[in-house]
């Protein structure tokens, strides 16, 4: 099973403040333990929202809103993408993120969501709509190549 | 609630157990104790934990309690043993000082590839091997084991209790071999990794939920000894395999569970961030290769030409055929020769790989193995040589054992009938 366990911004990393030297050694042993076991497939950090933009959508009109955006804990700062047998063996990996020792000991919170893969579409996703996905790739690649 | 501990504590057993039998093989250099005593550590955190919660630091407290088992162990063996020595005979063995090798914690993934080597010893059954391998590298129970292989579970316990045996009795040392003999070993380890995956892949066996898992358990495996041989540019190589073969897992298989080929196959449902993986892994792969490449370097090799490919129509058939060439040369095999004979056709025409397939034919393996007259029928009517390809049809039909399969042929043999009596067609 594949999961998404998505970080959330903090007030520090709203302010753009980076990670000191000793933060990222932290981290990286955590990560490096992932990698160790075979579990990690991704990771990324996202930069604070104030660099960001989002596009409201109401019926047919659409309002463009530049970042930043309030509710500091709802915002994703990161994620990683993992594989584990069960929600449960996620959950005591992620439950050893040094978070304690990350930024200013602000509380935070980790989420942990199940990735669909393919085959999770099942019936609904039709061979129609398998087609129409595989053909909008091929003219992407082409615009891409061009 | 407790359920919900119980639970955790499979999880924390399944993340930490792999390091937990390592280190405590390296204390009493037999694995099949070491795994006693890691169980015995697992029973007690069964006990402690629902009441008292799971601990910060669940690796060490295992470890702690185990080790301490561990060293009583040692204690009564030595004290048995000066008893032994009283009554005038001694023992070959010496014990080594426990204080030292309680200190040495360090090194860890040393032991795990120690465990791997050992787990995968030739004085072992392949079953033996896998079942071991699953068992204390995957954290998988026996009866998992079981339901992964189709095999009653008293088969795959007994497998495991005797591989122990074998393992303490034989005295295999707890060591990563060197030099000439590493190869030879290695081999044996990734056959195991490759094993566990294909026992997975080559699904529609039954519905059974642990056979997909079983890829993603090999595929772990295999990343992990990536990260412990980083220098073996063959453990790439089959983690390179592996994750391009898996990225196609979602696409390999119709609503109905029916098998679609790989020119049938939507590449839309391919994983690519697998695809990706893997084609990394083949960098590495060929960046440590100091030699020619190996089986796995170059199978991964061809699955990356599969995988580049965005529609079939896209293969680079000649560079596959010159891949198989090469395989053909390290690990010489009529299956490999008939599939160089296909990537030949696709490459250079109908013609050329008909020249290999014909020469196939003088392989006495071959002579009942239904895909190859099922392949030349396939070249024969591309080059409009209908009767012919009829005749090698029938000839396939009658060789598979598989009845879906067979309709299939004959059905194709039937359309050659048509054709062949076409005006102007022969």
């Amino acid at each position: 099973m594949r999961f998404m366990v998505i970080t959330k911004a903090t007030a520090e990393s709203e302010a753009g403040v980076l990670p000191a030297t000793e933060d990222f050694e932290t981290a990286g042993k955590f990560i490096e333990e992932l990698v160790d076991a075979g579990v990690l497939l991704a990771a990324e950090g996202i930069s604070p929202s104030g660099d960001g933009a989002r596009i409201y959508f109401d019926g047919e009109k659409t309002t463009v809103v530049d970042g930043p955006f309030t509710e500091t804990k709802e915002l994703v700062a990161g994620f990683f993408l993992v594989e584990m047998k069960s929600l449960e063996e996620c959950v005591e990996w992620f439950k050893r993120y040094p978070f304690a020792r990350l930024g200013a000991g602000e509380p935070t919170n980790v989420e942990i969501r199940r990735v669909f893969q393919a085959e999770d579409f099942g019936e609904n996703f039709t061979p129609e709509q398998q087609a129409a996905v595989e053909d909008r790739e091929r003219r992407a690649k082409a615009a891409g190549n061009s | 609630m407790a359920t919900d501990t119980h639970r955790a504590i499979e999880a924390v057993w399944r993340i930490e157990s792999p390091r937990l039998i390592a280190g405590l093989t390296r204390l009493v250099r037999d694995v099949g104790m070491a795994e006693e005593l890691a169980q015995d550590a697992l029973v007690a955190a069964l006990e402690q934990w629902p009441a008292e919660g799971v601990p910060r630091n669940p690796g060490a407290w295992l470890m702690t309690t185990a080790k301490r088992r561990a060293i009583d162990q040692i204690r009564r063996n030595e004290t048995y043993r000066r008893k032994v020595e009283e009554v005038g005979r001694d023992l070959e063995e010496s014990t080594p000082d426990i204080g030292a090798m309680v200190a040495e914690d360090d090194g860890i993934g040393d032991d795990l590839l120690r465990l791997v080597f050992v787990a995968c010893h030739p004085v072992l059954s392949t079953e033996a091997r896998t079942a071991l391998t699953l068992r204390l590298f995957g954290g998988l129970t026996t009866d998992e084991i079981a339901r992964a292989f189709l095999v009653p579970e008293t088969t795959v316990a007994q497998r495991i209790v005797r591989a122990k045996k074998t393992l303490a009795n034989a005295r295999v040392p707890f060591e990563v071999p060197q030099g000439e003999e590493l190869a030879a070993r290695l081999s044996s380890v990734l056959e195991v990794v490759y094993l566990i995956f294909n026992e997975g892949y080559s699904a529609t066996a039954g519905d059974d939920w642990m056979r997909p898992a079983l890829c993603e358990d090999a595929l772990r495996l295999g990343r992990i000894l990536a990260r412990l041989a980083p220098r073996e540019p063959e453990v790439h190589g089959l983690v390179a395999l592996m994750e391009i073969q898996a990225s196609r897992t979602g696409a390999r298989t119709g609503p109905g569970g029916e098998p679609i080929l790989l020119a049938d196959q939507n590449r839309a449902r391919w994983d690519q961030l697998l695809i990706r993986r893997g084609l990394t892994a083949l960098e590495r792969a060929e960046a440590v290769l100091d030699a020619r490449p190996g089986p796995y370097v170059l199978q991964a090799a061809i699955a990356a030409c599969h995988a580049r490919a965005r529609r079939f129509e896209d293969t680079d058939w000649a560079r596959i055929a010159r891949l198989y060439e090469q395989l053909a040369a390290t690990r010489p095999s009529p299956v490999v020769e008939l599939n160089r004979a296909v990537a030949l056709s696709m490459a250079f025409g109908p013609a050329a790989g008909l020249a290999l397939l014909d020469q196939l034919l003088a392989f006495p393996a071959l002579q009942s193995y239904h895909l190859l007259p099922s392949v030349r029928g396939d070249l024969l009517t591309k080059l409009d040589r209908y009767a012919e390809a009829r005749v090698e049809f029938e000839r396939a039909a009658s060789l598979t054992r598989n009845e879906r399969e067979r309709a299939l042929l004959l059905d194709r043999a039937a359309a050659c009938s048509s054709r062949g009596l076409k005006p102007g067609a022969a």
